[in-house]
């Protein structure tokens, strides 16, 4: 109990104080805008490893992340909609998707169902293509910064146009969102639906004879993901100011489940550290220029190789 | 002796192949009932018909006046009608007291937003469930090894960890598909000697077997089967001496159906 304390205090000391007092230190503020990234994919993939937890390899996160940045970009630009209030409707427009998506997906396995979501999320970016509202290629942009928002009288965030710069502001709204959803994810993993998550994915048929309803089961699980999703992409597209078809692609998709795999799959915390490398290492490769896909495929090739339970499992390895 | 469930009619074709022919009998509250019959005969499809795993051709299987068939197989499981499978059937991955925790769920009185939230009911839940899973794994003589992976455990603990996670629903009727499989004679013994206890526990067991000294031995009533038609229905000693049968297990060894 007391060492998750302190591994919790040690991680919000390190996204809260260390990481702006570094990038105050060096000043490159342009880290800001990558940890808020990590922060936002890592929820995503949180999301994604959800799935994975049920027992189903999900490729197809970038289409609710798309999904929800254009629920929010339209209700802002065209509705006028504050900000924050597109972020849970972005969420639950994405849940309520998925679970019409689901109901008949989720029933395929294995490779199947890993097939159907990749072209998911290039049905979307289609679908952005060709449906009005979206504005096609051409995408919405200047989207305007978020509002203020209080609770109750008490101001939770200021309006993000009036400050100096907006970017460490949504770093922090980032790193909050990636707590909050992290903690909920932990408590839902250590609780008896994670327990009953772990029945379905070892063995489903034997889940349903204990009187487990698998199928209700998959579509809440692949739900919560998909609002996962559908938030990451919402306050993503907040933080860019623009969104296109191509702001979440079939690649994203694979990414996210990397990031999964990377981290570990038997870990809630895999996905954060796992999005966290993948992020690093790509762009510390960037100077490698057209090497970069190679050795960043080749890393990843050994690390699997070297670690197949993932990054964390180091640490477990050690424990145990 | 009152009558807890019934089978009526049933039929399951795959095709052209009719695996179950218009099957029917009755079951004994707190009886031992045994289906046996040669490879192929259609028991383990019987099992799977009456647990909802398959949706019948046509037929049906009722329980307590309820029908139990056609629907999905945890609506089944919540009625009291739970089955074993004939290949040893785990949550690999978990301990072996994990996985009797964890078939408890048709017993939880919490929402599973109560477990989310860790509400005083869910905490009182947990608290039951793990009680319950260690009498049962002491019932079943699996609580000295409650700490291990479920898949290190060898075969004869896996068959037994099999029956603990469907004990852990509180089932009323519990159909057991060849739990002697893989067992040497001491272990049948005793598995067999478990069998009547889950009878004295207030169950209801159907099972389906080959050991044939053994099912002559644990049996009040015996179904059998032959190419998906029941051929013969009684007591073990009528069973035996019933011409039909002979005839089906012609071939098989004499010994074969205890004769
Ligand atoms: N899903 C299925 N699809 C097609 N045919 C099937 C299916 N399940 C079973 N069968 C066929 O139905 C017949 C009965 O099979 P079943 O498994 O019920 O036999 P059984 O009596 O349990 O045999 P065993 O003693 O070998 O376990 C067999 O011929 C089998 O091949
Ligand atoms: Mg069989």
């Amino acid at each position: 109990m007391t060492k998750k304390i302190i591994g919790l205090l040690l991680f919000l000391i390190a996204v809260f104080v260390v990481a702006p007092w570094l990038i105050a230190a060096t000043g490159r503020t342009d880290l800001y805008y990558v940890f808020t990234s990590v922060a936002l994919l890592s929820i995503a993939s949180a999301g994604v490893w959800l799935t994975f937890y049920i027992g189903r390899i999900n490729i197809g996160q970038g289409a609710y992340a798309l999904m929800g940045g254009y629920v929010s970009a339209i209700l802002v630009m065209y509705y006028g909609w504050s900000f924050w209030w597109t972020l849970p409707v972005a969420g639950i427009f994405c849940a309520v998707a998925s679970i019409l998506i689901g109901v008949p997906i989720l029933r395929l396995r294995g490779v199947y169902f890993a097939m159907v979501t990749l072209i998911l999320t290039e049905v979307m970016r289609l679908l952005a293509l060709a449906v009005p509202i979206t504005n096609g290629a051409k995408g919405i942009t200047s989207i305007p910064l978020p509002g203020p928002i209080s609770l109750f009288g008490l101001a939770l965030a200021p309006d993000f146009a009036t400050l100096e710069n907006p970017r460490i502001a949504f770093y922090y709204l980032s790193v909050v969102l990636m707590t909050v959803c992290f903690a909920l994810m932990y408590r839902l993993v250590h609780s008896r639906i994670g327990h009953i998550c772990l029945s379905l994915q070892q063995n489903e048929e034997l889940a349903s004879s204990i009187g487990v309803n698998i199928a209700a089961l998959r579509v809440m699980a692949y739900a919560i993901s998909s609002f996962l999703g559908g938030l990451a992409g919402a306050v993503f597209i907040g933080a860019t100011q623009s969104i296109y078809p191509s702001s979440f692609t079939v690649t994203d998709s694979v990414n996210f489940m990397l990031n999964c795999f990377l981290g570990g799959l038997g870990y809630v915390f895999g996905p954060m550290l796992g999005t966290l490398v993948l992020y690093l290492g790509w762009n510390l490769l960037f100077s490698m220029e057209k090497y970069q896909l190679l050795i960043y495929s080749t890393a990843m090739i050994v690390l699997m190789l070297v670690l197949p339970n993932g990054l964390l499992s180091l640490g477990a390895k050690r424990k145990g | 002796m009152a009558q807890i469930l019934e089978v009526k009619g049933l039929t399951k074709r795959f095709g052209g192949l009719i695996a179950v022919n218009d099957v029917s009998f009755g079951v004994n509250e707190r009886e031992i009932l045994s289906v046996i019959g040669p490879n192929g005969a259609g028991k383990s499809t019987l099992f799977k018909l009456i647990s909802s795993f398959l949706k019948p051709t046509s037929g049906e299987v009722t329980f307590k006046g309820e029908r139990i068939s056609n629907q999905a197989p945890h609506i089944a499981a919540r009625k009291g009608v739970v089955r074993t499978f004939q290949e040893t059937t785990i949550f690999r991955n978990m301990s072996v007291r994990d996985n009797v925790i964890v078939a408890h769920q048709l017993r939880a009185k919490a929402s599973l937003l109560g477990f989310f939230l860790g509400s005083a009911e869910a905490r009182r839940d947990e608290a039951r469930f793990a009680g319950s899973a260690d009498e049962i794994l002491s019932f079943l003589g699996l609580d000295a090894i409650g700490g291990e992976l479920a898949r290190n455990l060898p075969h004869g603990h896996l068959r037994a960890l099999g029956i603990a996670i469907g004990l852990a629903t509180n089932p009323t009727v519990l159909l057991l598909d060849e739990p002697f499989a893989g067992m040497n004679h001491d272990e049948t013994m005793k598995a067999v000697a478990m069998v009547r206890k889950l009878r004295e526990r207030g169950l209801t067991v159907l099972l389906v077997e080959h050991d044939m000294p053994a099912v002559m031995k644990i049996s009040d009533r015996i179904v059998v089967l032959n190419f998906g038609e029941k051929i013969a229905e009684g007591t073990p000693s009528e069973i035996q001496n019933n011409q039909r049968v002979i005839e089906a297990y012609l071939g098989v060894e004499d010994e074969a159906i205890g004769l």
